[in-house]
């Protein structure tokens, strides 16, 4: 089981709210969502994926002073790149408890689940990984509750993910 | 701004473009935003010599960040219970991007009113690139 803290921050949900094309003023407009139903900015459906800006561990996040898979002076910077290019997303499910508002800080709790091999399309293996991540606020209480599935390929899929 | 069961149809359609001509730049913009920086998404040349892609392709949770917005258009803020997809095929820099979301059902729960959305997100050949569901409030 892994565990970090996740701030909400107002500017990073702008950022987010920038980054998935949404000019909704929810995200961004204090005095306009103090208007709305839900009273203040709250954060995109999708924004608990950016908590991994938070976690320590996270590896697809250049680390300083090591070495980082992406190209520099060589189309990669470590000998052996993943074959296929890693761990793609095959599935994300979501469930909220309540909107995320800036002020949150939230513990962030990741534990895996199952693990199964399909065939591919065109004859490679495809190993699926499921993880649960549960968001829970300064009170204990569930806000978020998170199911991810990654497939890791043998070689590049095109459009073989499931 | 809530929407009403009364005026919901089940079987009803929405559909929204959500972007027209997906740029490498907006992918960036995810990467930097979520922290997902993998060189798949932002490296072309990473993912042509080293990965053995065409070209660098965007994360599928950009393409459920942006179809986020067609649901919560219109079901409303922070009314979502769930909402989630399978990722089915990639989305590439270019491609044209339109959401469909389908009323499948509405229910009560404990006195609750929910509306049971399908949810797809296609690109311009007709293909589905994401496919899931959504579950919102309603009054």
């Amino acid at each position: 089981m892994e565990q970090f803290t996740f701030p909400v921050e107002a500017g990073h949900i702008l950022l987010f709210a920038r980054s998935v094309g949404d000019p909704n003023p929810i995200y961004h407009d204090e005095e306009q969502a103090g208007k709305s139903e839900v009273g203040g900015i709250i954060a995109p459906p999708t924004f608990v994926q950016a908590a991994s800006q938070y976690d320590p561990d996270y590896h697809l996040r250049p680390r300083i002073g090591e070495p980082w898979f992406g190209s520099g002076r060589t189309p990669s910077g470590v000998s052996e790149p993943a074959s296929g290019g890693g761990r793609l997303h095959a599935e994300q499910h979501f469930e909220y408890f309540r909107p995320l508002r800036p002020g949150d800080v939230l513990t962030v709790t990741s534990t895996p689940g199952k693990t199964w091999e399909k065939t591919g399309r065109r004859g490679g293996k495809l190993v699926f990984e499921e993880h649960v991540t549960e968001y829970r606020d300064a009170a204990g209480e569930l806000v978020v509750r998170a199911r991810g599935v990654g497939v890791r390929p043998e070689k590049p899929v095109e459009q073989e993910a499931n | 701004m809530a929407l009403r069961s009364a005026e919901i149809a089940v079987g009803e359609v929405h559909e929204q473009v959500l972007v027209d001509d997906l740029t490498r730049t907006q992918i960036v913009q995810y990467a930097g935003a979520s922290g997902d920086y993998n060189p798949l998404h932002t490296d072309d040349v990473y993912a042509r010599e080293a990965a053995g892609y065409p070209g660098v392709f965007s994360h599928g949770m950009l393409v459920m960040g942006l179809t986020a917005r067609a649901v919560t258009d219109w079901v409303g803020d922070g009314r979502l219970t769930r909402y989630g997809v399978r990722f089915k095929s990639q989305v590439w820099p270019g491609d044209r991007l339109t959401a469909r979301v389908t009323v499948a059902g509405l229910r009560d729960d404990d006195g609750v009113g929910l509306v049971d959305l399908d949810v797809v997100t296609l690109n311009e050949r007709g293909e589905e690139v994401i496919a899931g569901y959504a579950t919102a409030r309603v009054d």
